[in-house]
């Protein structure tokens, strides 16, 4: 038995004995949550299905290699593994065009592959940055945005770095 | 409109590279090929996506959220000492973050646009140093469990799609301490050049 396979069990246990010690009704709130995620799994698989269709293009036509290889000099000197150039380009601007084109490196390249845990590293890192500067700046009436752009940038950068020194980190590779 | 943009270049792009590398018969099967496992990956992380959902609201109403709100005060309190005046707006930003934290976005954006608001009267709608510091907190991702992700991972053939969590913490922290300093420095240099 491994440390890792208590983790779950004992999250799981734990949170329901806890739920249970503040009088919630635990399980009622565990199926309203699963309802949430089912919501947001129907917002994001018609995105999906349109962007999969466009990632999955773009890399049988040859045209994903040859803008990882573009990048591939500046990339590689960072430690970033070159394949993950369209997911840095899409993560800041779209939610579901970031999930798409992990999901199609973690299943090209494997889930365990160095490719592939950088990719789920830094869709989990960082967020969709562009969309999220619109949303609060929209409803709260902020035209100049002053500093905000270059600091998220920055934010994001660090995450895309961070996440192929910290995959090395904990589980080696190349 | 972004995203037609997006999508439309990569489509056209892909009729481009398929013409000149002679890879067109792939491309078109790929089109099929890609939205197919669209749906098929959704269906197989739905399960999991849906149970660590609901694992999230459970902490929820165990009281954990109010918990790390609690627990954040101190934090913004010297982060933006000028917003934590008004009580209500300090509530709702460190509800704001604990909800991002337990990754519940539906939660977190409506407290945030709420503090965002009340950040944002009276200053003619540019954004103050503080609110700035607002808006890139809720910009870098700080999430304790990255559901989605995780499922993903699943949906893909992983045994253990938690183990990427040390490197996913290691890296949010880095990316949000990276735009907050930048936040800081940026704010100092405006100062000095009006």
């Amino acid at each position: 038995m491994s440390l890792s396979s208590l983790v779950i069990p004992v999250l799981l246990a734990g949170v329901a004995v806890c739920g249970l010690g503040h009088r919630a009704d635990v399980y009622g709130a565990l199926t309203h949550g699963a309802e949430e995620g089912l919501t947001v799994l129907l917002r994001v698989v018609p995105a999906l299905v349109g962007l999969l269709t466009a990632v999955s293009m773009f890399r049988a036509s040859g045209a994903m290699d040859d803008l990882s290889s573009l990048c591939a000099p500046v990339l590689e000197r960072l430690g970033i593994p070159p394949e993950a150039t369209p997911l840095m380009l899409i993560r800041p601007v779209s939610g579901s065009g970031a999930l798409a084109v992990a999901t199609e490196l973690m299943t090209t390249h494997g889930p365990d592959s160095f490719v592939g845990r950088v990719a789920a590293v830094m869709l989990g890192s960082t967020e969709t940055t562009f969309y999220t500067i619109a949303v609060y700046y929209g409803s709260a009436g902020i035209i100049r945005t002053r500093h905000t752009i270059p600091a998220a940038i920055t934010a994001d950068l660090t995450g895309f770095f961070a996440s192929a020194l910290a995959v090395r980190l904990f589980f080696g590779g190349t | 409109m972004a995203m037609t943009w997006v999508w439309t270049g990569m489509v056209v792009l892909s009729l481009l590279f398929g013409l000149m590398n002679g890879t067109l018969d792939a491309v078109a099967s790929a089109a099929m090929d890609g939205a197919q496992s669209a749906v098929e990956l959704s269906i197989s992380m739905a399960g999991i996506l849906c149970l660590w959902s609901g694992v999230m609201e459970v902490m929820h109403v165990c009281g954990l959220s109010d918990g790390l709100a609690r627990a954040f005060r101190p934090l913004l309190r010297r982060l933006m000492p000028q917003a934590s005046r008004d009580s209500e707006t300090l509530a709702a930003v460190s509800a704001n973050l604990s909800a991002n934290f337990l990754g519940l976005g539906n939660a977190a954006t409506p407290l945030g646009i709420q503090a965002a608001r009340r950040m944002a009267r009276g200053c003619g709608g540019i954004a103050s140093d503080e609110l700035c510091l607002l808006v890139v907190l809720n910009t870098a991702s700080i999430q304790l469990l990255p559901t989605t992700v995780a499922s993903v991972r699943a949906a893909a053939g992983c045994e253990t799609p938690f183990d990427i969590l040390p490197a996913v913490w290691v890296s949010s922290i880095l990316s949000v301490c990276a735009g907050l300093l930048m936040a800081r420095l940026l704010a100092a240099v405006g100062r000095r050049r009006p």
